[in-house]
């Protein structure tokens, strides 16, 4: 399995990385953990004439959190993020999805700017983002901006970044409520069949805050913005957890492939959901 | 495409080399270096059988282009123990038949081995999931975690008093 021919490049600094894309153009690919897009270049799925390698770059390496803001730049590896501890505080949902991604090897090469970019379905942090109401700053030629996690996506890797841009952080405010990432896999390691992220806060008339986001049941993930509220609405009880699953099962669009046919998934999405807002409920 | 120099330190040992950007980790060691321990097993980041040590990580080398690895420190199985003086993880495997056809076994060790230093005393639900990234098709992985498992009490032994 030997990839096609490249140049490659590893800028020191973001500003560098930033100019050498821009020059390169189209013809150049961002490189962070790797462990998407070399498989995809094995199979000749992603042909780039040149790789910029971000790992020299210190300052896309930093989880900060202060106050209620949690911000992580995009070369922290799946790994960091679970070994963190102040961050597990502020948002111990990062690292129960990120122990849920592929193997420990994996997970100390791949990066969350890397799993969010990708605009890979099968990704697991996207979903996670949409839950979070996460924002991702992109640079560019043209400087620096903002795009909302729930706006980024818009088809199977096809994203609000522009191919000049380089994701460099995510953001998002801290969410200590009940919480739950649920995945269901053919094996460990394996990309989602289906996979729920919830989060949940109750206080004393119910549920003040709901969100609810899917996994690799459509070519984006999706965030259930209707069932998310139904919870806040009528509180979560067996009933309203039937209709946020009902609410949210009309907004997949799974395909048949090698993890089963879209009525199985389907099938799945509904007892892994349910199972995630009860998890995330109990724990609220 | 134009060849690069990298220079690797593989236990202990600096080399260098010339390679294409294209070139895996997994290759150079391999067929340039001839540092054999690590295996090429499915070349698709699943199996784990090329498993080494770079700065304090457990990577699968054919997931790596060498480039990418200049400059880094590598441990192999070869930097772990040698036929005359074996690992404690080595004897273990042996002791316990964690191992029939042998070859996962140096990606399972060198994983096996950063595990212990991250997790001195794993319970078998840690060594399982902490091995979730090596494939062993003839195993069954039984006497793998036990190996494993017999390694950590014995690395947590006090040293023996002369």
């Amino acid at each position: 399995m030997i990839t096609g021919t490249f140049e490659y490049h590893q800028p020191e600094s973001l500003p560098a990385a930033v100019t050498l894309l821009s020059q390169l153009g189209d013809e150049a690919r961002v490189i962070a953990g790797g462990h998407s897009l070399i498989p995809m270049m094995k199979l000749r799925l992603a042909t780039p004439e040149h790789l910029i390698d971000l790992q020299a770059i210190d300052t896309l390496k930093s989880i900060s959190i202060d106050g209620g803001s949690v911000r992580v730049g995009a070369m922290v590896t799946q790994s960091d993020l679970i070994t963190h501890e102040a961050l597990f505080t502020a948002a111990p949902i990062v690292r129960e999805t990120a122990l849920q991604i592929a193997d420990p090897q994996v997970r100390y090469m791949g990066t969350i700017g890397g799993n969010v970019a990708n605009g890979d379905p099968g990704n697991d942090m996207p979903a996670l983002m949409q839950c979070l109401d996460a924002t991702f700053t992109l640079v560019g030629p043209d400087g620096e901006r903002t795009v909302a996690a729930r706006e980024f996506y818009e088809a199977a890797y096809f994203t609000a970044r522009d191919d000049l841009e380089i994701l460099t952080e995510v953001s998002f405010s801290a969410c200590t409520g009940g919480y739950a990432y649920e995945k269901q896999k053919r094996k460990i390691g394996d990309y989602a069949t289906a996979a729920a992220a919830v989060l949940l806060t109750k206080n004393a008339d119910g549920c003040s805050h709901a969100a609810i986001a899917l996994t690799n049941l459509a070519d984006t993930p999706i965030y259930c913005e209707d069932a998310s509220q139904q919870l806040m609405t009528h509180g979560v009880s067996d009933s309203s957890i039937r209709d946020a699953v009902t609410s949210a099962m009309g907004q997949i669009d799974p395909v048949d492939d090698n993890r089963g046919p879209a009525e199985f998934k389907k099938h799945a999405a509904a007892i892994i959901l349910d199972r995630a807002i009860r998890n995330a409920w109990a724990r609220a | 495409m134009s060849k690069k120099n990298i220079t690797l330190s593989v236990n202990g040992q600096t080399h260098t080399t010339e390679a294409e950007p294209r070139e895996l980790l997994i290759h150079v060691l391999r067929e340039q270096l001839e540092i054999t321990g690590p295996h090429i097993g499915c070349e698709t980041s699943h199996c784990g059988a090329c498993t080494v040590e770079i700065d304090g990580r457990s990577v699968k080398s054919c997931t790596l282009f060498a480039v990418q690895a200049q400059g880094k420190e590598i441990t192999t199985i070869e930097g772990l123990g040698n036929p005359d003086k074996l690992h404690v993880l080595q004897e273990k495997f042996k002791e316990h038949h964690g191992l029939q056809c042998g070859y996962c076994t140096p990606g399972m060790i060198t994983r096996a081995h950063r595990l212990l230093e991250e997790n001195p005393n794993p319970t078998e639900e840690d060594v399982r999931f902490g091995i979730a990234g090596n494939l062993c098709r003839c195993t069954g992985y039984q006497n793998i975690v036990k190996a494993v498992m017999a390694a950590a009490e014995e690395l947590n032994q006090p040293e023996a008093v002369a």
